[in-house]
């Protein structure tokens, strides 16, 4: 008896001395975890911190008010209102007439040239456009704020330094001069910049705009969602209630569950050879940007799908046959309804997956600088994350800050994209 | 869900055909080729769509070879109409051309481009050879002991390769071996400074490979950097580092001259005048390519090159020299506006 008295008292003895060690083992585990966490959310939000720091100040662009006379004799000189007469004419002229008037002193020519490049090689165009939609202004004074060269715009938000030696800088000590005294006169103006949102690329840091990119970005993901969504949810729904499972399903599953690992520029390269190479299809469409991202999203959409409708229970299957529905009716009626939130949340996350995808458009030619904003799936056109990655690599330095005020609306895409999913989710999820 | 699907398959059918029509007419020039092209490229692009009735030119940025691969395809609508090339077209490029049809091609030079070797403005400014830089960067290079051989790179600080420089350990972030740049950077840098070499030279004319690799091989054991092609980062990485240099296109020394300043290269500083009157070294020529059978067939070529061709967008006050390309002599321009305007296509290499 004495025996198993002695054998207890050890292991008392034995878990007691080891008590402390697995306490402390445990913390320092929790520690390692939040620690982990910690980090992971230090550099989320030291990315966000750079490229909100960076970008927010690309949502205001630097205006120059002035005073335009609509001078008759330039633009309209046989008094006919011609609108392609009109079209013709030399607004440069009455865009740098008002600035030459404030700075009377300026006469030599090449001081003139340096003047006039304060203001965009897009302000000229700004004026035709206000004549061609109200012609009436012809031979009327406006205050029009006309917008201001990236390099005076990059003095104005402070991002080149005044009073860094003049050598050193791209703006020489005239301009900086120039740029003072308009100040002082209180007719620069930082006003919102709604060209960031309606035109299309541009070599001018100015002008250029996330429109045409987001137009592509929106015909290419129509056509994704338009194939992939009804042809993944067709799969699933023929591989989970309607083939029989044998050896060839198997391998259709396993081949499914492949294809989602495959990196994305491999379908690139399908596109690139399928698309273009065999059946003709033009270069740089969003038609063919689809097609390549559907291949790509296809596999998640059938994955999501598959999981979605065995997550229904069978007992809803069950009834709908023992009542006499028959096995189409059972899962057309009855199964999918039920499964349809999960599958659309996939479907969510697939395209969200699909927006940020630049690597399989770098082949079929979506990497390309393209100024017209596209009308439709076949027009050229790139897409949001294509014009980052474009304009990242532009010499000018205005371009930087729109840089990240793309990534940022980007990311405010892909986030809505994903809150709603969640959403979606949360609202409609039902537990058996 | 069925008839969802109907419609949906009627849709894309629709699409498809619509496809086979746009693919028989283009209305826009589609330009493909160099990265180093590309940006001033896409402002006459854009300033063509401006001011004419045509459609601004679609510009894919695809790498110089990358770019003639494409052009070479063959002719008709769904193969580019120019390429941009940032190094004349190779002979075996010409006969890929040939064979697939391109017969007739109008190569036209645009102007010249610099590569600068550059560190930040918080440290003093370098004053390179290109020996110097050849010693710094080679894999193998002659032995420092003396002898006709050559011994992996034992180099580690500038002062090793030449002792008036300072003794900063050698650190030189450039493009990747598919980069134009690097070529370019081989061919006018590298090649030239292991020429002072008397042996290697003479390998020029018995082996030619062995020259090759002589010259060109860049070393691999972390004094030379890959940072990829995109020369923004190069620029912030070098500001970041004072002991590091970068090399790049002068277009991005250009517009960053607060912050970083260029090396001497053979005593000359890199600026717009020195590159445009060619005493600084380093600075190469930049083409397109047209394929002559396309002009008429896509609306608004001949007008393309006009626009480029014209004082006002490669003269020496044009508008691509405001955004860094080296103007050609006036001469040279007169030459290459009337070969274009004329279509003079260009003869076998």
């Amino acid at each position: 008896m004495s025996e198993p008295d002695k054998s207890t008292a050890r292991t008392i003895d034995i878990v007691e001395a080891s008590l402390k060690r697995r306490y402390a083992r445990e913390r320092r585990f929790k520690l390692m975890g939040l620690g982990a966490v910690l980090l992971g959310l230090l550099f989320v939000t030291l990315l966000f911190f750079d490229i909100v720091s960076k970008g927010y100040t690309a949502f205001v662009q630097t205006h120059i008010a002035l005073e335009v006379y609509f001078d008759p004799a330039v633009i309209d000189p046989d008094g006919k209102r011609d609108m392609a007469e009109i079209a013709r004419a030399d607004f440069r002229k009455i865009a740098r007439e008002p600035l030459a008037k404030l700075f009377p002193e300026v006469t030599s020519r090449g001081d003139k040239r340096a003047l006039y490049s304060m203001l965009s090689s897009g302000a000229p165009y700004q004026l035709s456009k206000m004549v061609m939609k109200e012609p009436g202004l012809i031979g009327t004074r406006q205050v029009v704020d006309l917008v201001a060269d990236d390099d005076v715009d990059m003095v104005v938000k402070g991002n080149i330094d005044r009073n860094a030696p003049a050598a050193d800088r791209r703006v020489n000590d005239q301009m900086i001069g120039w740029i003072s005294k308009l100040e002082a006169d209180g007719v620069v103006k930082k006003k919102f910049n709604t060209r960031f949102f309606t035109n299309g690329d541009s070599r001018e840091p100015e002008l250029a705009g996330i429109g045409g990119a987001a137009a592509g970005s929106f015909y290419t993901l129509l056509v994704t969602l338009l194939l992939s969504f009804p042809i993944g949810v067709a799969a699933a729904v023929y591989l989970e209630e309607f083939a029989p499972k044998n050896r060839w399903t198997d391998l259709i599953e396993v081949n499914i569950n492949n294809l989602a690992a495959v990196p994305s520029i491999v379908f690139g390269l399908l596109g690139l050879a399928m698309f273009i190479n065999l059946f003709g299809l033009p270069r740089s469409a969003p038609l063919v940007g689809g097609l390549v991202l559907t291949l790509m999203t296809l596999p998640t959409i059938i994955i999501a799908a598959r999981a979605s409708l065995k997550s229904v229970p069978p007992s809803i299957r069950e009834a709908a046959l023992g009542v006499g529905a028959s096995k189409m009716q059972t899962v057309f009626h009855h199964v999918l309804p039920l499964a349809m939130p999960g599958m659309l949340t996939g479907t969510i996350i697939g395209m969200a997956q699909a927006l940020g995808e630049t690597a399989p458009l770098l082949m079929i030619g979506m990497v390309a600088f393209i100024v017209d904003i596209p009308g439709g799936p076949l027009d050229p056109s790139t897409v949001l994350p294509v014009q980052v990655y474009l304009w990242a690599d532009s010499p000018e330095r205005a371009f930087v800050e729109r840089t990240s005020a793309a990534i940022l609306v980007l990311l405010a895409f892909l986030i809505a994209m994903n809150t709603f999913a969640v959403i979606m989710r949360r609202r409609f999820e039902r537990r058996w | 869900m069925f008839k969802k699907t109907l419609v949906v398959a009627a849709l894309s059918a629709a699409i498809v055909s619509g496809t086979a029509h746009a693919a028989a007419a283009r209305d826009y020039i589609s330009i493909v080729g160099s990265s180093t092209v590309y940006p001033f490229a896409t402002v006459v692009a854009e300033q063509f769509g401006k001011t004419t009735k045509f459609k601004t030119p679609k510009i894919e940025s695809t790498g110089s070879g990358g770019g003639l691969k494409l052009f070479c395809a063959g002719v008709g609508v769904e193969h580019p109409d120019i390429t941009n090339a940032s190094r004349r077209i190779k002979k075996s490029e010409q006969e890929l051309c040939a064979k697939n049809g391109v017969k007739e091609i109008v190569e036209v030079k645009i102007g010249y481009d610099g590569i600068a070797v550059a560190n930040t403005k918080a440290a003093p400014q370098m004053d390179l050879s290109r020996k110097d830089l050849y010693l710094a960067l080679a894999k193998d290079v002659p032995n420092p002991q003396g002898g006709d051989n050559l011994v992996p790179n034992p180099y580690k600080t500038w002062k090793d390769v030449n002792a008036s420089l300072p003794a900063t350990k050698i650190e030189v972030l450039g493009p990747p071996p598919t980069s134009g740049t690097r070529d370019a950077f081989g061919e006018l840098v590298m090649e030239h400074g292991c020429q002072e070499f008397g042996f290697i030279k003479a390998m020029k004319k018995t082996d030619k490979k062995a020259f090759q690799a002589a010259c060109m091989g860049i070393r691999e054991d972390g004094a030379y950097i890959e940072a990829g092609e995109n020369d923004n980062l190069i620029v912030q990485k070098i500001e970041a580092n004072p002991n590091a240099l970068g090399i790049f296109g002068f277009s991005f020394l250009d517009q960053n001259g607060d912050k970083i300043q260029g090396s001497k290269i053979d005593g000359v500083t890199p600026t717009f005048d020195a590159i445009a009157d060619g005493s600084y070294p380093v600075s190469r020529p930049l083409f397109f390519y047209v394929k002559k059978a396309h002009v008429g067939a896509v609306p608004g070529i001949a007008d393309y090159l006009a626009e480029f061709t014209s004082d006002k967008a490669w003269g020496a006050e044009g508008y691509l020299s405001e955004k860094g390309l080296i103007p050609m002599p006036e001469a040279e321009r007169k030459q290459f506006a009337h070969d274009a305007k004329a279509m003079t296509p260009m003869g076998a290499l």
